[in-house]
């Protein structure tokens, strides 16, 4: 498993360095045409300035950022042991020392995402919806796919590659903009000798401004969905139950509620893109920064004869007829890995639902009482009145 | 004078080669021991909170005397235990036990309903689970150390620095071999 990150962080280099490439041609094209020599290494140096300086927003505020966006909530081990019993099942299998703090989404749409640059610090956000339908195995499949994100340094490595892309987007867009409101005069000092110079580089130019974000991203939304497949992948591994996985991603996929508060760049950190419509969309675009649901389950379903890396690639070549997603050094990883057997009994869905809805309105500071007719009142944090009638035997309480 | 240059560059990269294969194989060594350490705050945790279980059941499991009992025995047991074998003995029969009275609790609705049940339930579940998982961690790093112990270069570093094959932490689950009785 170590072997295999750190391969990824081999892969992550490569790309970034290509990313940059980019980065850095941009800035220099786009100076060179606004200013000649002397406008090229401006742009270079503007160019990594702006990049560097949204890193460093990405690097310290990028977790909190996702939090606040997402309207999470954290929640205390008592409020759903359950679910931290099962995060710390999973940080235990994957050797992690720390545990994430974990908090909940008020949504509907099942949903989940991890975030959090270092290990020591990150966070898992699960939404009320996924918490109301899954069952202990479905809750443990999510929470390994999303620690293994955390493990494989995928969080670190997509926001470097997501704030890249939206640099040259961002540098792309002005001056693009640019152009069009200066009419496309240019400002330069040298000249380059005969109008049909100029003309060729104007068009060079604009044709680099507007093909650099789309080559941007389609690198991007490539490498979100190979990570999604290899986070898969560690799940199943972890979890030494790829059904489970399967069969939460089933019920997210058949649910209609959808989340508002996610955009292309944060979309790769949730379990399932969020930003899919309800209707069946058999669009598998290179614009998607997640692989179809449809397919992920195929390949974690025909995973027979164990859980390891191996076993997944050689489902993804038999369901996907392409070479296989997992990199040589995790195909090492030769250990027998039997798959275990489900979780038998587990708590019904209409208890499971009424669960979830009490801690939410926990997190919302909500109040409870529980009347001796055997109701239990739940009292919202503004009510003032100093007591309540229950509805059910008419019992007062003193609040 | 290019031959020295040559042989020097040579040396050089051996001894990074040597230096990163000794590191590599220190560091999953503590690994392996990392993972054992955790294996046994499990343990721990598990016996922390059998005793808890009992009194919580004992009133509605009237029919499982035996078995409550046997738990407690096998608790003691696996507490005193020393070596990994004696541990790995001791706390097999106790998850076999544990596992018997989780399938026994179908049998009494009253338990299940009582809301102090369902919260050691769910912690029983977990410190299996955790369990488990701790050995299945151990295990894994122990493969992972042991195919670096084994594979062509760094075997000879092995060999040099004395790092030697860890162990494999079996425990043989008791109950898969006893079949659950059924009473009507």
């Amino acid at each position: 498993m170590w072997e295999l990150i750190r391969a990824n962080q081999r892969k992550s280099a490569i790309l970034i360095v290509l990313m940059g490439i980019i980065l850095v041609g941009l800035g220099y094209l786009i100076g060179f045409f606004v200013d000649g020599m002397s406008g090229a290494i401006w742009g270079v140096i503007i160019a990594t300035a702006v990049w560097f300086i949204q890193l460093l927003i990405a690097f310290f505020a990028g977790k909190d950022i996702m939090l606040t966006t997402s309207g999470a909530k954290p929640i205390t081990p008592d409020m759903h042991p359950q679910l931290y019993n099962v995060v710390e099942e999973m940080r235990i299998a994957a050797g992690m020392t720390v545990t994430p703090k974990i908090y909940i989404i008020n949504s509907e749409m099942p949903n989940a995402f991890a975030a959090g640059m270092k290990q020591e610090d990150s966070v898992i956000a699960v939404t009320a919806g996924l918490l109301g339908r899954l069952n202990r195995d479905e809750l443990q499949g999510v929470v390994a796919h999303e620690m293994s994100h955390i493990n494989n340094r995928d969080i670190r490595f997509m926001t470097i590659a997501g704030v890249m892309m939206g640099t040259i987007i961002l540098l792309a867009q002005i001056f693009l903009r640019g152009m069009m409101f200066s009419g496309g005069g240019s400002r330069r000092s040298s000249n380059e000798g005969g109008g049909a110079g100029q003309i060729i580089l104007i068009i060079i130019v604009i044709a680099v401004a507007i093909l650099a974000p789309i080559m941007a991203q389609l690198l991007y939304f490539a490498i979100s969905r190979k990570r999604e497949y290899l986070a898969d992948a560690s799940a199943a591994r972890l979890t030494r139950y790829p059904e489970g996985l399967a069969s939460a991603l089933e019920k997210i996929a058949s649910s209609d509620a959808q989340i508002t508060t996610a955009n292309k760049v944060t979309a790769p950190l949730y379990i399932v893109n969020p930003l899919k419509r309800a209707s069946n969309k058999r669009v598998s675009d290179l614009s998607s920064t997640h692989p179809p649901i449809s397919e992920r389950i195929r390949i974690l379903r025909s995973m027979s004869g164990g859980a390891n890396y191996v076993n997944y690639n050689e489902a993804y070549q038999s369901v996907r007829h392409k070479s296989g997603v997992i990199p040589q050094s995790g195909l090492t990883d030769l250990a027998d890995m039997p798959i275990r057997q489900g979780l038998v009994n587990d708590m019904s869905a209409k208890s499971t639902a009424r669960a979830t809805g009490d801690i939410m309105m926990t997190v919302d500071h909500y109040s409870f009482v529980n009347c001796s007719c055997g109701m239990k009142l739940k009292i919202p944090p503004k009510y003032s009145a100093g007591f309540i009638v229950c509805p059910r035997c008419g019992t007062n309480h003193t609040l | 004078m290019i031959a020295l240059w040559i042989v020097l560059g040579i040396v050089a990269i051996l001894i990074l080669f040597i230096v990163g294969a000794y590191n590599s194989l220190v560091r999953l060594r503590n690994q392996v021991k990392n993972a054992f350490a955790q294996i046994d705050v499990q343990l721990k945790r598990r016996h922390d909170l059998i005793p808890n279980l009992i009194e919580t059941v004992k009133g509605y499991m009237v029919h499982e005397r035996e078995t409550l009992t046997k738990i407690t025995e096998a608790r003691s047991n696996a507490m005193n235990a020393n070596t990994v074998s004696e541990k790995a003995q001791t706390e097999g029969v106790l998850s076999g036990l544990m596992g018997k009275l989780q399938v026994a609790v179908e049998a009494y609705p009253d338990l299940k309903a009582n809301t102090n049940f369902l919260a050691l339930q769910e912690e029983l579940t977990s410190t299996e689970n955790k369990l488990s998982f701790a050995r299945q961690s151990y295990n894994d790093q122990v493969l992972n150390y042991n195919n670096k112990t084994q594979v062509f270069p760094s075997n000879v570093i092995a060999g040099m620095f004395g790092f030697k094959q860890g162990d494999f932490f079996e425990i043989a689950d008791v109950a898969e071999k006893e079949v659950p009785k059924v009473k009507f």
